[in-house]
């Protein structure tokens, strides 16, 4: 293997043929082989993490999401086909959900891969770098945001608007403002909105099929908001969320409630990020600090809700188990490049991503998740949080000189 | 005073010497080299073919003539080494077997004061072992410095012991102190390691303050130690230099002649024997290690593996290094390296399985891991930061040369061996130091 390499890279070398191509080979070589660099200035020996190995450490953890993307894919679509068919729901096992499912979400992530690398190699080979390997963890984050049924065509388009405008009009890998996964997400979610919300799009075919109700734990209770609480089609409604309900508190923690690909089960969630925050690549301060912000804001809204929103009076950690707030947290909050880079920074940054998602989540019931939003605004703040954290140790070292005089 | 550290590490390397004595035969040659010096214009004083005796200048400051470099050991010049530019890389003497000292003027001890010592350091050719912070370049004879700091310990990987090194040299050391503490009318701080039970030669100085620094890699580093104990501001200046040089000048004044053996440490995995030798400085390293190294690409280094000068199997040992480091050439590729589990992978993070055997040492190569990328992972540098700087940002201001925020983040505290963790630990690979070094050079050249 490394000979037929070796044979090939003259072509790739200054004065060869394709050496326009360089980056691409590049990138293919040192994907099949660590290259035998040895370091030339500074310190003689090196870590042996790499960045490679850091994207492919979030993809593993990001796998148990995935896995169960496809599973519930296929587990929703059986069950609501046969709901009321007393004796058919043992037809489908586990197997037949997670094929379907996989059947379902594998062209999503082939095409988000393609287009994005292909984009990504573009831009190497034009600007004469190396092949970053950021998109790898964004090109798995894209599909797992996605509802099962959007259009290949329109996942493919938010790919593009993504790494084009997110990401590589800024220089690159690490030089973005926004998360690029999150940018791929608000584009579609504003540029079709159709395909995006309401009731017909989480679960397949809800929008062809009669019977299948495609609507999310976060639509049901955005309905739920300026209600008679004794309507008995909100006390149905409502029923839901209780005891062996649809979106009971269970059932939103293992994950069985419709939803993104990724996004609907907190034990997946929570593999991923005991995962990220062991090998460290995750940073604790944020994932903490979302966490607590958002639980707070949660208190705050039960505390105070009145007796006609629902959605308000909503026990706080089931608050947080449905939509993709911890899916955000774990796995979009996190991105330190878009994030705040200080250490206290991070801190202040996650507490307010937590905040505003369960605010803009509960305060804006006809656009019913927050998440995303909340963070793509935090990313742009973070560089402003950053700069007083900075700020202030400037201020230390000021203080001592004057301290001295 | 007590400085307790716990950001940094200590990196689990192979090749830790032996608390034994090697007998080295002298080396045929020896070489001063003027890049050992940040920012120093050499101007030659001697041409191929010239004699010298242990003591006579080779070559001075240009900048400042009173600053000269003296040759360690009496012979011929051999050659005179130049690079790109015709710039002075060694300048290498071949030395006589039995070394033939210049006579100094012998001093009254008891009578010297402070100009005295330093006309005399400065004749004999001593005075570049007095290094100055900020800048980490050669202190300047003009300045009075607000306190000198000696760091009784090198807490850097593969590093020289001192309790072992300074065993019995107890009436030296406390001269060279009595010497170097004329030089500022500030405290001299003498700062030990907490962790371990210091020499007996550092805990009995007198007339200076003892610190015990307790913490990993960097707590011997003088910056880190500064930071702690006296911080510098703008236009302060603090003078180091380490224990071995105390002992190069108290000798220097006892015996007036340039006598600069040291005790060096020859360690690395490569390194069949790892032990402690006493050679003279800057030379030949060939001598040191003949009959000592394992088969295979070797990487030899004056100093220590992360802060260190990569020299040839015939290179000379550095101005300011009391240590030979040799590690594996690591020039191979290894198939899909970055997906595989990793149970011998060694990495301060928990990203490879190495770290199921956490106290296991490594046989760490020079293999860079890995590709430069763009800066992706935050809050790394910052565990290993124990000085009150903001790395990232920093590293930042010197890239975009911005001499105010330079100097607001504190560039003036740090030199580049404080960030040589951070460097290692780099996910993206970014040659940190180097821009450090970068950002120094800059003020020193802006603002003189």
């Amino acid at each position: 293997m490394h000979n037929i390499l070796r044979k090939i890279k003259p072509h790739f070398e200054e004065g060869g043929r394709l050496h326009t191509l360089y980056p691409a080979y590049d990138a293919f070589e040192t994907f099949l082989f660590v290259p035998n660099h040895t370091s030339n200035r500074g310190t003689h020996i090196k870590d042996s993490v790499d960045l490679k190995r850091t994207m492919v450490l979030v993809i593993i953890a990001l796998l148990p999401c995935l896995l169960f993307g496809m599973w519930n894919t296929g587990y929703q679509y059986h069950s609501q086909l046969t709901s009321g068919m007393d004796g058919y729901q043992e037809v489908y096992s586990i197997f037949d959900h997670f094929l379907f499912g996989l059947w379902k979400v594998l062209p999503l992530i082939i095409v988000s891969y393609v287009v994005g690398l292909g984009i990504e190699f573009a831009f190497a080979v034009q600007r004469k770098h190396q092949v970053n390997e950021g998109y790898l963890v964004t090109g798995m984050l894209i599909p797992l945001t996605m509802p099962i049924d959007v259009p290949l065509w329109m996942l493919a388009l938010s790919v593009i608007f993504a790494v084009v405008i997110g990401k590589e009009v800024f220089g690159g890998t690490g030089m973005n403002i926004v998360n690029p996964a999150l940018t791929a997400r608000a584009f579609i979610f504003f540029a079709y909105p159709t395909k995006m919300s309401g009731d017909k799009v989480w679960v397949h075919s809800a929008d062809s099929i009669d019977g299948i109700s495609g609507e999310t734990a976060l639509g049901q209770l955005a309905s739920l908001v300026n209600v008679n609480p004794l309507n008995t089609e909100v006390i149905n409604k409502s029923k839901e969320f209780l005891g062996d309900g649809l979106y009971s508190l269970s059932n939103s923690f293992f994950g069985i409630i419709p939803g993104s690909i990724g996004e609907t089960s907190v034990i997946a969630i929570l593999i991923g990020a005991l995962i990220l925050l062991f090998t460290g690549i995750g940073s604790f301060r944020i994932m903490a600090s979302m966490f607590v912000g958002g639980l707070s804001m949660a208190y705050i809204f039960n505390w105070v809700a009145p007796d006609t929103n629902l959605f308000m009076s909503l026990d706080p950690l089931h608050q947080l188990c449905i939509g993709s707030f911890l899916f955000g947290m774990v796995f979009m909050a996190t991105d330190p490049v878009s994030a705040a880079q200080t250490n206290r920074g991070k801190i202040i940054y996650g507490f307010l991503c937590g905040v505003l998602s369960i605010m803009i989540r509960v305060f804006n019931p006809a656009y019913p998740e927050g998440v995303m939003v909340a963070i793509l605004f935090m990313n742009i703040m973070a560089p402003l949080i950053d700069h007083y954290v900075v700020q202030a140790n400037i201020n230390r070292r000021l203080k001592r000189i004057k301290v001295n005089e | 005073m007590d400085i307790k550290l716990s950001k940094g590490a200590d990196i689990k390397i192979k090749g830790i010497a032996d608390r034994v004595y090697a007998n080295i035969p002298q080396s045929d040659f020896c070489a001063l080299k003027p890049t050992d010096f940040h920012l120093l214009t050499p101007k030659l004083q001697v041409k191929v073919g010239d004699r010298v005796d242990a003591g006579d200048v080779v070559f001075y400051d240009k900048n400042c003539d009173a600053i000269k470099f003296t040759s360690p050991v009496s012979g011929v010049v051999h050659d005179i080494v130049r690079g790109e530019k015709r710039k002075i890389l060694e300048i290498i003497i071949s030395a006589d077997q039995e070394i033939k000292y210049k006579n100094f003027e012998k001093r009254d001890l008891a009578s010297l004061d402070r100009q005295s010592i330093i006309d005399d350091l400065l004749v004999s050719g001593l005075w570049p072992l007095i290094r100055q912070r900020p800048f980490a370049t050669i202190a300047n004879p003009q300045d009075m410095p607000k306190s000198i700091f000696i760091s009784g310990f090198d807490s850097s990987p593969l590093a020289p012991d001192n309790d072992f090194v300074f065993h019995g040299d107890t009436d030296l050391f406390q001269l060279g102190l009595d010497i170097v503490t004329q030089l500022t009318d500030g405290t001299t701080h003498l700062n030990l390691d907490g962790n371990s039970n210091a020499a007996k030669v550092f805990n009995n100085a007198k007339g200076v303050q003892i610190n015990h620094i307790y913490g990993p890699h960097p707590a011997g580093n003088v910056g880190v130690q500064i930071h702690h104990i006296d911080p510098i501001n703008k236009g302060d200046v603090v003078w180091y230099l380490a224990p071995q040089d105390i002992v190069s000048i108290a000798r220097f004044f006892r015996d007036a002649k340039y006598d600069r053996s040291r005790i060096v440490v020859l360690s690395g995995s490569m390194v069949k024997k790892p032990r402690y030798c006493r050679v003279m400085q800057g030379m030949s390293i060939s001598n040191m290690i003949q009959d000592n190294l394992i088969e295979g690409d070797k990487r030899f280094i004056s100093g220590n593996v992360l802060t260190g000068t990569r020299i040839q199997k015939d290179g000379y040992l550095g101005f300011y290094d009391f240590q030979l480091s040799i590690i594996p050439e690591g020039n191979y590729s290894e198939f899909f390296g970055w997906l595989l589990p990793g149970f011998s992978k060694y990495s301060l993070s928990r990203t490879f399985f190495s770290w199921l055997s956490s106290t296991k040492e490594y046989d760490l190569d020079s293999n860079t891991h890995g590709e430069e990328r763009a800066y992706v992972v935050t809050g790394q540098y910052e565990s290993y930061m124990p000085i009150d700087v903001f790395p990232v940002q920093l590293i930042k201001a010197i890239l975009i040369e911005d001499i105010e925020l330079m100097e607001h983040l504190g560039i003036y505290e740090v030199d580049s061996e404080d960030f040589a963790l951070c460097e290692f630990a780099c996910t993206s690979k970014i040659p940190v130091q180097s821009i450090i070094r970068r950002g120094l050079d800059l003020i020193k050249k802006e603002c003189s």
